[in-house]
């Protein structure tokens, strides 16, 4: 269903006083999650950014039930909560708010089972592409030649594709989002309220401290990301799977804008060899062919 | 009552349906494996009405049903060996957190070599993490106990998850006569499910973000050592309640036996106290030793007003551990040694390193065992080392 800013709701899930960095875009994916979903949401949250951006106890900067957890449980906690309620017969959607690490690396084999089983959970994947809460260590969401505290000289290896290993779960849904597309973002979310099954969601979050960008500049990022069709958004029902809206222009390669200009704006990349920035592209133009493929 | 031959896997699965759960997950391991199948063919059949969710490792199995008691609903596991140390984070998140839960172990060998049999290094490992911790000796205790710490665990005095331990295969998989008591006795026992928050939809709790001061942390620890403290009461009121319904009752924390005029002790937990038994019979019989038995059954919290009482005026101790904490002993010998520190009790006591990795122990063994020991105290007034690794079958 189209979602209209005028028509989002007012209520606010993040309350001033959280403990987030300047420019922080899980704050405004937080921010997104409560206009989508408000008070029906229960978040499931393991280790990350979001452990600490929520403030300390026993005072919170979110307004959601949190379940703070462990790295590598969260979609099983979920699955259990997400049980109780159907239980007891309370209306819920129970989200798993995880960052890259705990989604793709140590929560990998928890998302899978809890996706192979079809358990009722909205997972979201608040991925900013490196073990930020940490400081700043390479995930296998890192992309190619980026700059880490454990990889100095450049990430050897390409960014795991999540979303198509989600997809091939053939769970009931599966989406990409950017935290510079909140109503693309919100209308995916609220699809995925209202199916029963699993869901993915893997959200694009750049971050201003581990990508090496002014905190000013995040949704910037985020939407260059798009427009250089180095971060596509789709989404899966059933697995069919659709280029969403904000994605669509830039199937045609020659509307998207240069990868430079995305890679350049971040000091991740400053060291960046011409042959890594082609392997970039490359792999970028590789991605889009498959999935134009996966939408016919 | 019913009188049914059943296996402790299957009686504890018994025990769970009775306990009414709404949420089972488990991952199989040998020897708990019964267990499980038992619970998806109950829950399959609509025997049990609940929710079963098949997860794909230990660690999961943990985090769905504390998920599900974290949502209000009353929630199994079970597991063994290698597949409780894979959970061991979350059973500290469970204590830590305050959601009662009951999962059984069934205790054996952790690897390497792969070794299915039984001794007790696996749950002794969770000893510090903050769950009640029982032992049963026989199936009809394992079915029991396993209900009883529904009501332990949801007791606002206590408010700790709890593990019901059962050795591998001498209970898990051998078959005895168990009363299966009535389930309306069950529901007069069991009130409804008791905890301390639940999460729901609207109503914006936080659990286990960072605290501002660390010293509420810190006191956190000390509620969780204080609850332990008053499980004690809470343990014996269950088993003092349990004999008014169902007919049963096991003495709370402990049982002696034989111990009235006994002057030389064995201290054990788990399926070989029957074997205990055995012994102090012949050693009593046969050769006249005035020797009693003192059977832990709740390691957690450790009994140890009890272990004062019952040794205070005793000649000796002889503990017997299945697990050991390298350089230290048998984790039982020294909870012994510290009660009796505590309460200024001298005496001799020997920790005897047994069964391990499945090594077969039998009541001839541990006969053999006490009267060396009891003759080395009568002849020298100690024992002549207070370690003994001892390989039976001598």
């Amino acid at each position: 269903m189209p979602v209209s800013i005028k028509d989002l709701p007012k209520e606010k899930f993040v309350l001033p006083g959280d403990a987030a960095c300047p420019g922080c875009p899980e704050n405004m994916g937080l921010r997104f999650v409560g206009m989508a979903l408000g008070n029906r949401a229960v978040l499931v949250i393991p280790a990350g950014c979001t452990s600490v951006i929520q403030g300390l106890a026993p005072g919170s900067g979110l307004k959601f039930p949190i379940l703070n957890v462990p790295f590598a449980s969260s979609d099983s906690v979920a699955a259990g909560l997400s049980s109780a309620k159907k239980v007891l017969g309370e209306d819920a959607v129970v989200v798993v708010w995880a960052g890259d690490g705990g989604t793709a690396d140590i929560g990998f084999a928890t998302l899978s089972g809890a996706a192979e089983r079809n358990d009722d959970v909205i997972h979201i994947c608040v991925d900013n592409e490196a073990y930020m809460n940490t400081g700043i260590q390479r995930s296998s969401q890192t992309p190619l030649g980026a700059w880490t505290t454990t990889t100095w000289s450049g990430k050897k290896e390409r960014k795991k594709d999540l979303p198509l290993i989600m997809l091939m779960h053939r769970v009931p849904y599966v989406a990409t989002a950017s935290v510079a597309y909140p109503i693309d973002f919100i209308e995916k979310l609220r699809k995925a309220s209202t199916i029963r099954g699993f869901k993915y969601i893997h959200l694009h979050a750049p971050c201003p401290v581990g990508w090496r960008f002014d905190p000013a500049y995040t949704v910037a990022v985020a939407r260059l990301a798009v427009e250089t069709g180095m971060w596509i958004l789709f989404e899966a029902e059933n697995g069919r799977v659709s280029i969403s809206p904000p994605s669509k222009p830039y199937a045609d390669k020659s509307r998207r804008k240069p990868v430079r200009e995305y890679l350049s704006m971040q000091g991740r990349f400053r060291n960046l060899t011409e042959e890594v920035l082609r392997e970039l592209e490359k792999q970028a133009d590789e991605n889009w062919s498959l999935l134009l493929k996966l939408s016919t | 009552m019913v009188l049914k031959t059943l296996t402790g896997n299957y009686a504890v699965a018994t025990a769970a349906k009775l306990a009414r759960v709404k949420v089972v997950s488990a991952y199989p391991i040998t020897p708990q494996t019964t267990m499980v199948e038992k619970l998806s063919e109950m829950i399959e059949s609509g025997e049990l009405e609940a929710e079963m969710i098949r997860v794909e490792s230990e660690h999961s199995a943990l985090a769905a049903v504390y998920g599900a008691a974290s949502g209000g609903v009353r929630a199994f596991t079970a597991t063994s060996s290698h597949g409780l140390l894979y959970m061991h984070e979350m059973l500290w998140w469970v204590a830590g957190s305050r959601i009662p839960v009951v999962m059984a172990v069934v205790t054996r060998t952790i690897g390497p070599p792969w070794n299915i049999w039984t001794d007790h290094s696996d749950v002794m490992d969770q000893r510090d993490t903050g769950w009640l911790i029982a032992f049963a000796e026989n199936n009809q205790e394992a079915l029991d106990e396993t209900v009883k710490l529904f009501r332990i665990t949801e007791d606002e005095r206590v408010f700790l998850p709890g593990i019901i331990t059962l050795d591998a295969f001498i209970l898990s998989h051998t078959t005895e006569p168990v009363d299966i008591p009535d389930q309306n006795l069950v529901d007069a026992f069991l009130p409804p499910r008791k905890q301390p928050y639940v999460f729901k939809a609207g109503d914006p709790l936080i659990m286990g973000n960072i605290p501002r001061d660390l010293k509420w942390n810190m006191m956190m620890r000390e509620d969780i050592h204080k609850a332990m403290e008053r499980a004690k009461k809470v343990i014996e009121e269950a088993d003092s309640l349990w004999e008014k319904l169902i007919g049963r009752k096991y003495g709370g924390l402990t049982e002696c036996y034989r111990c009235e005029d006994a002057k030389h002790f064995m201290v054990g937990v788990g399926a070989w106290v029957g074997d205990m038994r055995e012994a102090v019979d012949y050693l009593r019989d046969k050769f006249s030793l005035r020797v009693g038995l003192i059977k832990i059954r709740y390691f957690r919290p450790f009994p140890k007003e009890d272990v004062i009482k019952w040794l205070n005026n005793a000649s000796s101790v002889v503990v017997f551990d299945r697990s050991v904490s390298p350089s230290v002993g048998g984790p039982l010998y020294v909870e012994i040694l510290a009660s009796l520190a505590s309460a200024g009790v001298r005496i001799p006591v020997k920790g005897v390193i047994a069964g391990l990795a499945g090594v077969d122990v039998t009541h001839e063994d541990l006969a053999s065992v006490m009267l060396t020991s009891v003759s080395e105290v009568e002849e020298l007034g100690t024992f002549k080392q207070n370690t003994l690794w001892f390989y039976g079958g001598e």
